[in-house]
């Protein structure tokens, strides 16, 4: 079925350089107790019919705010304040609620950045399917319907005429995502916005998205507004480039152009900062270990594994602070009735770990790896298999042993938003562990958050401070001091920088590796990102439905990983194979 | 690439002096430290409202303390029949009950068995509540299904019912007692509100933390959850007042509640129906006096919900 719309988009996109959509100068600012607060400060940005632009940014760069002003969907406080936004020759700025309506879903498409929360969970995914096309006047009554079975085919979905009646929670992530993709191409829009389309999804998800996303706006000659914290997806997906900085164009032009030659120091610090395949550990490993990062760094190719695991055994002498051995854990699923399921999240997994190393475990959503963590920590119990400790099974442990173990091992977790008691003063956060293990007076617990505060590099003044003052990555900071204040010997950062912009995400890697060099610290990383781990990871373990699928060192795993699994992890990591001028 | 035929579409790149480049995630040390409760405080002090509503309760509180200072007429001595259901006159501004006594003396003494019986609820069922809610969120299992079910229990009978069985078994009538029963009715709600306050607050991060950083249980229960679950309690505490204000006067009215010698708005709104059409305002300031008290709670629960929601505060 072929859409006179469509063939209305080619001709023009054909024939014309006329600019789809012309930004200029534009100014948002939101209401507030204290007067408007600017979020963006005078933007220009041009796209052309068929073409892909990404706006890259951290959080509160003003890149979202952006994009929302361009349809109208500001949120209540947010209002235009000056310049315009021409779309075919028509300022959006100007026109009428009713006007804009017409304009938004019908020629300007929009996919949000959440597919968890963009779908109603009362309606069925066909019905929110339908509305979406009744609504833009596609089609009526029967057609309709067609037309929504049509649409979700075109997003992927193989078995859409069944799969109409089922409810957003049968749906998996990605899933939905294609969904929403679908709504938003539903009308062969002119233009796509895509608000960070992917970041809550697998890098192997997210990389069959966008592929799929490509595909279809090329059939349909749409141009595509990327808003991206992801230099590298930028670059993947995008030939224009349009880099904001605290609300400003501190740079823009062709992707290529940029990402090899950037000009504006921001933007530099983000080339510089994105992680890739490319980039290697951030520091000089251990001096035992470092001929053999040589050797792999040099000759990773022609090595044959069974040379590289004996000159692996060579370098390792040394005990393993933390011994994995053949560990499950199995939770309980209540179903209908009194029967119960079982949910093997973490399936005989073994590992070592040597004391002042880092070992990463990396795997995807429901891969169990935050399960190893928590079984690791003693907050879940294990149920079969056992984890020893520098020697001593920690399954066993109670009272006076357990607190002794929970001193030496300590975790820092994901969320810098949840992580820390809303209630309690940055100082009184610090210094909780020393009390519950009554160290010190209370003028030496003082002292000792000090010293923590200016090991994390963060002022004194900090300690009167609460959590809602602080940015994610100081927040992360304080996580960090908390968990250092005992003086442990291992660190589990669980997700520990996976909430946080690329820029402080770099920070607080370096932070890290500087206080592993300066207190011997030892490291269990968990993540979901590959290109972190080649950045901080002496040993990988990479795990896959509750299984470890391959365990070697960072950078047998990276150059000459054995498992398609692997392969396809680290294809899909976005901007892996560019080359970043640094 | 087709891009070489937008001419506006070249490497630009802003001039540095409109764009400079701040230090990487720095802390910002010219704003003032502030704790949640500073910030409500900071938020309820711009509010109109919260001064209204605050000066009216501490008036009303002070009448209740010493009733002697706005009066010097006895409401319940001296009354003569001659001036039974009469209008204003000087000394007497709001006229005569049926019984001949002074209707604004009457009403300044019986505020503090309504403002007593008020408070005193509130403090029980608050009190009660957040052990109960507490302790069965936190621990679960079956103390929590136990305590369920008896909230339950208790949620189904309706208070005013309740309370007139238990009141008309019960044999003295104080404002304790009038309290004491109105507790034992309603405090499942705030165990309720507290259990589910209690339940999100215990999943959360920093309780897992505290966990493994080697703090114990309970402690943990009295120093992170609690503090975090607190505020909707609060909340619910400061416009249950008023309720409750309402409920005895309703056990006044009703001839079940505080004695006819104890002075209450409530009593005397009870006896004031008899003679409603003749004169209305024997009925009339008392219920004005009960309305403005209710109202001044809750606009200041109003204010306290709005102050310690800040998704609440961001919509203004």
């Amino acid at each position: 079925m072929s859409l006179p719309i469509v063939d209305a988009v080619n001709e023009q996109y054909d024939s014309s350089t006329e600019p789809l959509l012309q930004i200029r100068d534009l100014e948002v600012g939101f209401q507030t107790q204290r007067g408007i607060v600017p979020a963006v400060r005078g933007v220009d940005l041009t796209l052309y019919p068929g073409q892909t632009l990404a706006i890259v940014g951290e959080s509160g760069s003003g890149k979202s705010t952006t994009a929302q002003s361009i349809i109208d969907l500001l949120p209540g406080t947010g209002k235009v304040t000056g310049g315009q936004i021409l779309f075919e020759g028509r300022d959006l700025t100007t026109l009428s609620a009713r006007e804009i309506q017409e304009v938004r879903g019908n020629l300007i498409g929009y996919v949000p950045q959440d597919p968890m929360s963009n779908l109603n969970p009362v309606w069925s995914i066909g019905f929110q399917v339908e509305e979406a096309i009744k609504a833009n006047n596609i089609a009526q009554g029967k057609e309709a319907r067609l037309r929504t079975i049509q649409v979700l085919q075109e997003a992927g979905l193989s078995d859409a005429g069944d799969r109409l009646k089922q409810f957003p929670h049968q749906f998996s992530g990605g899933m939905r995502q294609r969904v929403l993709i679908g709504i938003g191409l539903s009308s062969r829009p002119k233009l796509l916005i895509a608000d960070e389309p992917t970041s809550a999804l697998d890098v192997t998800v997210q990389r069959q998205i966008l592929d799929h996303l490509a595909t279809l706006t090329r059939d349909y000659g749409t141009s595509v507004l990327f808003i991206t914290h992801d230099l590298g997806l930028a670059a993947e997906r995008a030939e224009q480039l349009v880099v904001m900085y605290q609300g400003k164009v501190v740079e823009s032009g062709p992707s290529q152009e940029i990402l090899a030659n950037p000009q504006h120091p921001y933007t530099q610090r983000l080339v510089a900062a994105a992680p890739s395949l490319a980039s290697r550990r951030i520091q000089a490993v251990k001096q035992n270990d470092s001929a053999d990062t040589e050797i792999f760094a040099k000759g990773a190719i022609d090595t044959t594994l069974l040379e590289r695991a004996a000159e692996r055994e060579h370098a390792a002498p040394a005990k393993d602070l933390i011994s994995v051995r053949n560990v499950s854990k199995v939770y309980r699923i209540r179903k209908q009735g009194f029967r119960t399921d079982e949910l093997k999240a973490v399936n005989d997994v073994s590992f070592g770990v040597q004391k002042g190393t880092t070992t990463a475990i990396v795997g995807e959503s429901g891969s169990g790896k935050s399960t190893v963590a928590k079984l690791l920590l003693q907050l879940e119990s294990i149920t079969s298999g056992t984890i020893e400790f520098d020697g001593q099974d920690i399954a066993g442990l109670r009272g006076s042993e357990l607190l002794k173990f929970r001193r030496r091992v300590q975790p820092v977790f994901q969320d810098p938003y949840g992580s820390l008691d809303p209630q309690y003063s940055v100082g009184n956060t610090i210094a909780e562990p020393l009390l519950a293990h009554k160290v010190g007076s209370a003028r030496e617990r003082q002292t000792r958050v000090l010293e923590l505060l200016d090991q994390v590099s963060l002022p004194a003044s900090t300690r009167y401070r609460y959590p809602s003052e602080l940015s994610g990555g100081q927040r992360q900071r304080i996580a960090i001091a908390r968990a250092l204040a005992l003086k442990p010997d291992v660190l589990v950062l669980d997700e520990a920088v996976s909430a946080l912009d690329v820029l402080v995400q770099g920070q607080i890697l370096n932070l890290l590796t500087e206080l592993q060099t300066e207190l011997g610290l030892t490291y269990l990383f968990i993540t979901h990102d590959l290109a972190v781990v080649r950045l901080v990871a002496d040993n990988v373990c990479v795990m896959r439905k509750g299984q470890i699928i391959e365990a070697a060192t960072t950078d047998e795993v990276f150059d000459n990983p054995r498992e398609t699994y692997t392969q396809d992890l680290l294809a899909a990591i976005p901007g892996g194979n560019f080359e970043f001028g640094r | 690439m087709p891009n070489k035929k937008y001419a506006s579409q070249g490497h630009y790149v802003a001039p540095l002096e409109d764009t400079p480049v701040a230090p990487i995630d720095k802390l910002d040390e010219s704003q003032k430290a502030r704790s949640t409760w500073a910030d409500a405080w900071e938020s309820m002090r711009r509010r109109p409202t919260f001064w209204i509503s605050s000066v009216l309760i501490v008036l009303i509180v002070v009448v209740a303390l010493f009733p002697g200072l706005f009066t010097s007429v006895s409401p319940d001595k001296n009354c003569l029949l001659a001036n039974s259901n009469g209008g204003g006159e000087p000394g007497h501004p709001l006229g005569f009950t049926r019984q001949g006594c002074d209707v604004y003396a009457r009403l300044i003494f019986g505020t503090q068995a309504s403002v007593t019986v008020g408070l005193l609820a509130t403090l029980l069922v608050t009190i009660v509540g957040i052990v109960i809610g507490a302790l069965a969120g936190y621990y679960g299992g079956l103390l929590d299904s136990l305590v369920s079910r008896l909230g339950d229990i208790f949620f189904a009978i309706p208070t005013v019912l309740g309370a007139i069985v238990l009141m008309s078994v019960l044999p003295s009538r104080t404002p304790v007692t009038v309290a004491l029963v109105l507790s034992i009715f309603a405090w499942p709600q705030i165990a309720r509100i507290m259990r589910g306050a209690v339940l999100s607050a215990k999943n959360s991060d920093y309780v897992m933390a505290s966990v493994a950083l080697g703090v114990s249980r309970f402690k943990i229960l009295l120093r992170h959850v609690v503090p975090n679950a607190i505020a909707p309690v609060i909340v619910i505490a400061t416009v249950s007042l008023g309720t409750f204000i309402v409920a005895e006067s309703t056990l006044s009215f009703l001839g079940i509640g505080l004695p006819p010698s104890v002075m209450s708005w409530g009593n005397d709104i009870g006896q004031a129906r008899t003679s409603i059409r003749t004169s209305p305002q024997t009925l009339l300031y008392p219920a004005a006096a009960l309305s403005l008290t209710v109202l001044s709670f809750l606009m200041l629960g109003d204010v306290v919900r709005d102050a310690l929601d800040p998704k609440a505060r961001a919509r203004r």
